[in-house]
């Protein structure tokens, strides 16, 4: 079995005393896409960061292509694109790809890239002039041009507008159908369930969870599960009040448009349980937008894995860790 | 060394199109030097048949140094943090280190347009330096670029963008009213001398008029700059920070 791309093990990392990657081991293959999730503070920029080589570590390891993390082998064949993107304002698309290009020893010509990403008509542009999602564009070619074994993406999609998305998502989906590691760290979860074949979940500095986005949520949003869409989100306390009156779990309450722009509930959706929450729509004369039964997403899976509630005991997340 | 070289170029590049690095590299100098070598503005303590301009251009030069080792470098390395372009350079096969390499050899580069530009302009209002005294300047140039290229990495290492634009700036106006660097450490009030020929721009500033008025090589304003260019070296290895 061929050693993976990169392989973190046993990485911990403090910031003055307080521990915000503990113990932590993962790692991506080459020809796959590995979303690393958590919420803020998980410790996912940290890990990345040391795997990229920018931070050192407190103790572990990381393996990047069979090298240690950070060192010259290593970095002539990893390819990095920045959320903050990383790039020189007052230079123009060309020159930057350019000036990266010339850094991996290699003096290609940067055009058929640009005009792949619809960069052409801005590539004499400076950076400054440019929109978030051409930047945004302008970093992927930067982290791509090489042609890397193993490609960092920091919210890769973050800003763009539909079609420049997929054509982000149609680039990392030819990335790894060429060979390459792709390792994607996203808050947009929908992002890591159309790209992702692999899913590690982060939650204090700690691995909560692995596996591909599928079994992620049949083990943790199953097909018991509920949405709704009220028309205005509902506050933390009419969460409580429903969960509370239809005697349900509440998995998550949150979603683009806020906290209580969705509302997750895991029982199994009975006639009874339906007319349930529809009666308490009406008593507290809460509009839905949508209603949803059936299986859930990944959304709803990593909303229960990172709950407050995951991290007591009996929760089915802390029995998955001790079964490890 | 090829990708330093490179970078190097692309940093130099940078700096010579930017407009305000340009102003305050090359062009507030240039009227400094206009302005103090052929008017009586300033008075000058000048030795029996020395001209204005043999206290003014040395100093000048070394003002340029400063411009573009310390201010225009501080302020660029501290937004190429704020926008991650360190970072980014730092992932690849160019790394910190040749990061650092590359922003000292664009400083020389500059410096190199510097010199040709006041060198020049200072030749045509009738500047003769001593040309014997030329290596010596040169090294004390060298020591002064290591120097405050240290300092501005440091600032712009450790603080915000916005504080090292105020800072550097400010630092800029101050050694150049009262560090020694155009204007004679002798110029000042006898406490204040002191002072200003114990920092890196009064002994960069007196070396280089001494060198280049053929009156010798100052070995003592050399150790005080070799000095401030290992601690503030140093100082700037520990804490330089590539992420903000």
């Amino acid at each position: 079995m061929p050693s993976p791309a990169l392989a973190i093990d046993d990485l911990t990392v403090a910031y003055g005393g307080r521990v915000v990657v503990d113990r932590l081991s993962l790692s991506a293959d080459a020809g796959r896409v590995t979303a690393v999730l958590g919420p803020n503070g998980a410790g996912k920029t940290t890990t990345i960061e040391c795997a990229e080589g920018l931070r050192r570590a407190d103790s572990g390891t990381i393996t990047v292509l069979g090298h240690p993390a950070g060192s010259s082998p290593a970095r002539a064949r990893v390819g990095v694109m920045l959320q903050d993107g990383g790039l020189p304002m007052a230079r123009t698309a060309t020159e930057v790809l350019s000036l990266v290009a010339a850094m991996h020893g290699r003096s290609r010509d940067v055009d058929p890239l640009l005009a792949r990403l619809d960069l052409t008509d801005v590539a004499r542009t400076p950076v400054r002039r440019l929109s978030g999602g051409q930047r945004q564009r302008v970093s992927l070619g930067a982290a791509i041009l090489a042609e890397p074994d193993l490609l960092f993406l920091d919210e890769p999609s973050a800003g763009l507008d539909p079609q420049s998305r997929r054509l982000v998502w149609d680039l990392v989906r030819s990335l790894r159908d060429g060979g390459a590691a792709v390792v994607l760290t996203t808050h947009l979860l929908e992002e890591a369930e159309a790209l992702a074949d692999v899913v590690h979940v982060l939650a204090a500095g700690r691995l909560v969870a692995s596996g591909s986005p599928h079994e992620l949520i049949e083990r943790f949003a199953g097909p018991d599960t509920v949405r709704l869409r009220p028309v205005s989100p509902l506050s933390d306390d009419a969460v409580a009040r429903l969960a509370h009156a239809v005697g349900a779990a509440t998995v998550g309450a949150g979603r683009e448009g806020g906290r209580g722009a969705v509302v997750t509930l895991r029982h199994e959706p009975t006639p009874a349980f339906v007319a349930a929450i529809t009666a308490w729509c009406v008593e507290e004369d809460v509009r839905l937008r949508a209603l949803d039964v059936g299986g859930g997403t990944l959304e709803d899976a990593y909303l229960e894995l990172t709950s407050p509630a995951a991290q007591s005991a009996d929760h089915p997340v802390d029995r998955e860790r001790a079964a490890r | 060394m090829n990708r330093v070289l490179t970078y190097a170029r692309f940093e130099a590049v940078s700096a010579l199109r930017n407009g305000e690095q340009l102003l305050i590299s090359i062009i507030l100098p240039a009227l400094v030097l206009i302005g103090l070598g052929r008017s009586g503005v300033v008075e000058l303590d000048l030795l029996p048949g020395q001209d204005r301009l043999d206290v003014v251009v040395p100093g000048v030069l070394g003002l340029a140094v400063l411009s573009s080792a310390f201010t225009s470098q501080a302020i660029a390395t501290a937004f190429d943090r704020r926008w991650g372009v360190l970072r980014q350079l730092a992932t690849t096969p160019l790394g910190a280190r040749g990061i650092v390499a590359g922003k000292v050899l664009s400083v020389f580069a500059v410096q190199v347009v510097q010199v040709v530009a006041l060198g020049a302009l200072g030749l045509a209002l009738g500047w003769r330096p001593e040309v014997a005294g030329v290596p010596g300047a040169l090294l004390v140039g060298v020591l002064g670029s290591v120097a405050f290229t240290s300092l501005g990495l440091l600032i712009a290492g450790t603080l915000r963008a916005e504080a090292v634009l105020a800072v550097a700036n400010l630092l800029w106006v101050l050694l150049l009213v009262g560090g020694g660097l155009v204007l004679p450490a002798a110029t000042f009030s006898s406490g204040l001398a002191v002072v200003t020929a114990w920092l890196p721009s009064g002994a960069m500033g007196d070396a280089l008029r001494l060198s280049l008025t053929g009156g010798g090589f100052d070995v003592v304003a050399a150790v005080v700059l070799a000095a401030w260019s290992g601690v503030l070296t140093a100082l700037a290895a520990k804490l330089f920070r590539p992420t903000s």
